[in-house]
């Protein structure tokens, strides 16, 4: 018994990362998430190596058809094979809701705390976020869009400069709710009695906020950011579709849906099939989010 | 003060804290919360320091002020014969070491999101450049230090009870090895069982380490088992302060009467002759304070002096003082019954009153 006792008093701190882990893993929602998550990965990854189709290659004898084995998904208007076009169009419908939702949280989050930790700065910034609230998105879009669009393309090509142009264009445009709730959420926490005890200790304001206030808004935080993503895949493809975002051959899901839209009563799988992965991959990040912020906590954990 | 070779620690000097109250469209200042008002007080090096008073006098105020917690209106703090008073908080930081602070809410002083191991080690990791294996041996010590399960390392703070987390708090204050602690309510919201452990553990600690405390109570039987001295605060001011035996058998000022007269006895057979003075009314607001003496809306021997001139802290005996004008020479008519006052004239004068 004795003996028990002191070899477990020996046991170091383990890092908290593995207690995060073994939580998450009791999350079974967040698991089957992270599974579909990986399997859409997989897909927009490795799909190209093994169906090794131009999503561009425009077949105008094959046009309209149905599901087949040339075919598996069947084909557009114009006779281009769907899978590629689903496997094409995640690579960039992922990455530019991953890069969107991750530039918006950034700046969001850098608003909220800066403006709800420091009362300084509190009014300038918030007067800030209400003045982005009050802007017409649409207008402001076209604007970006009118004054960037041809340094960008010139400096990084076509692709990459729309891509650059619409993730911080649809990031500029959707931080403020983040700002808003992370404000919040930073001043009740800074008034805290943990944080006057770390300020009592000689905590600097930069290792207070890192330490103690960041991980304890990191919950709304993670809320915003799954339904940021929903939010910038959403955004691109109107984007897209009013011909500001990415050129008309350029397969996204997002255009995808707006292509197949007017065939829905005929083709109906044209839309389904983008919209699928579409909802999965945005219903694993949300699954996802809510298992972490859930393993995060270490009052739930263990539950 | 009343030893002359004791060395003193903190020396607090006419410290002020007021905190402004703003109003209307543009934030303008209509006036102060003076919670802490001119309040002047030295410790010396290991002693114990109680400082007492009725919720909202300006104790744990003051005590926060004292670790620069807060920015003092006005006065100087001195630690170790430095003034810190008006010091940056940068400037400071390297003087956190010296001066720890144990909270009253075990619960909410610790981050209920780190374990015991990081909480513990975070003021390691903000003031020293020790290794990993380093830190840990010393959380470890600390954990031993104040009768902590080594085993706990790794816990968070909500699976431990009140007794425990205050603990975790006393071995985060004691990290650093600090020469001055601030012990702010650090039984308030413990039972009573618990009380007594973390008392004592407080006043092993002392023993071992030479600690010099500022405790923050309003228990006054704690105050009276762990304080060497005692200052008695009202209404933002130190009324008395005194040895903490000359305090108790005789104390002075009339507010100290009153509350000394609060304290329940042991003794049933005492405790049924115990005759308490009830003080009648409210604590006037701290951002209006009575024009004279602080206490004298309430104190049941008010005189038309009490409510014209605030009186100040006088030297009535060997380190006590006391700010009251029954004390003054030129009132010796009454001072003189005063001092040697018995507590059942006090609660006709109360109830009359």
């Amino acid at each position: 018994m004795t003996d028990a006792v002191t070899t477990t008093s020996a046991r170091p701190p383990r890092n908290q990362w593995w207690d995060v882990w073994d939580q998450f893993k009791t999350h079974k929602g967040a698991m089957f998430g992270t599974v579909v998550f990986f399997a859409v990965i997989a897909l927009i990854v490795l799909g190209p190596y093994i169906w090794a189709v131009d999503a561009k290659y425009i077949n105008i004898r094959a046009r309209d058809q149905g599901m087949s084995l040339t075919y598996p998904l069947g084909t557009d208007q114009l006779g281009r094979d769907m899978l590629a076009r689903v496997i094409a169009g995640g690579k960039t419908t992922l990455a530019v809701g991953l890069a969107a939702m991750a530039l918006s949280m950034l700046l969001g989050t850098l608003v909220g705390v800066l403006s709800g930790f420091f009362k300084r700065a509190d009014g300038a910034l918030m007067r800030l976020t209400d003045l982005f609230l009050a802007l017409p998105l649409l207008p402001l879009l076209l604007l970006m869009v009118m004054l960037f669009r041809e340094p960008l393309v010139m400096n990084f090509g076509p692709e990459m400069g729309i891509f650059i142009l619409i993730v911080v264009a649809i990031a500029v445009t959707s931080w403020m709710n983040t700002a808003r709730i992370v404000r919040g959420e930073v001043l009740t926490i800074k008034e805290r009695e943990f944080v006057l005890a770390a300020r009592s200790i000689g905590t600097p304001s930069r290792r207070i906020i890192t330490r103690h206030i960041l991980p304890s808004v990191m919950s709304p935080i993670m809320v915003s950011a799954t339904l940021g993503i929903a939010n910038a895949v959403i955004t691109e493809s109107a984007l897209s579709f009013l011909g500001l975002g990415f050129p008309p051959d350029f397969p996204t899901w997002g255009r995808l849906l707006q292509d197949g839209m007017p065939y829905i009563n005929l083709h109906p799988e044209r839309v389904l099939w983008p919209a699928l992965v579409l909802s999965a991959l945005v219903l694993s990040v949300n699954y996802i989010g809510d298992g972490l912020r859930d393993a995060l906590d270490p009052r739930i954990r263990g539950r | 003060m009343a030893d002359p070779v004791r060395k003193p620690l903190v020396e607090v000097d006419g410290l002020k804290m007021y905190f402004p109250i703003t109003a209307g469209l543009f934030r303008r200042k209509v006036g102060d919360v003076k919670a802490v008002d001119d309040v002047s007080f030295t410790i010396y090096e290991g002693e114990t320091l109680g400082l007492v008073g009725e919720s909202g006098c300006g104790k744990s105020t003051c005590g926060r002020a004292v670790l620069r917690l807060y920015d003092p209106t006005a006065g100087s703090i001195r630690i170790d014969g430095t003034n810190i008073a008006t010091m940056s908080q940068t400037m400071l930081r390297p003087m956190r070491p010296a001066m720890q602070m144990v909270f009253q809410d075990p619960q909410a002083c610790l981050n209920a999101r780190m374990t015991v191991a990081s909480i513990i080690s975070e003021p390691l990791d903000e003031h020293t450049k020790m290794s990993k294996a380093e830190k840990l041996a010393r959380v470890y010590e600390l954990m031993d230090a104040v009768g902590l399960n080594r085993d706990f390392a790794n816990r968070y703070p909500h699976e431990f009870s009140g007794g425990q987390r205050q603990r975790i708090g006393i071995a985060r204050a004691l990290a650093l090895n600090p020469k001055f602690i601030v012990c702010d309510e650090p039984i308030a919201a413990l039972d009573v069982s618990i009380q007594a452990q973390v008392v004592n553990l407080l006043e092993d600690l002392q023993e071992k380490l030479g600690l010099t405390y500022l405790f923050i109570s309003h228990d006054l039987s704690m105050v009276r088992h762990i304080c060497d001295r005692v200052a008695v605060m009202y209404l933002g001011r130190i009324v008395e302060i005194a040895p903490r035996d000359t305090l108790y058998q005789a104390p002075l000022h009339p507010y100290t009467q009153a509350l000394l007269s609060a304290v329940p006895e042991p003794d049933p057979d005492t405790e049924t002759t115990r005759q308490r003075i009830i003080l009648q009314g409210d604590v006037p607001s701290p951002s209006n304070p009575p024009k004279g003496c602080n206490f004298c809306t309430r104190c049941p021997k008010v005189m038309p002096i009490c409510r014209e001139i605030k009186p100040a802290l006088v030297e009535v005996g060997p380190g006590h003082r006391a700010a009251c004008h029954l004390l003054d020479n030129n009132t010796a008519a009454t001072a003189g019954p005063t001092g040697g006052n018995e507590a059942p004239e006090h609660i006709q004068q109360g109830e009359n009153a």
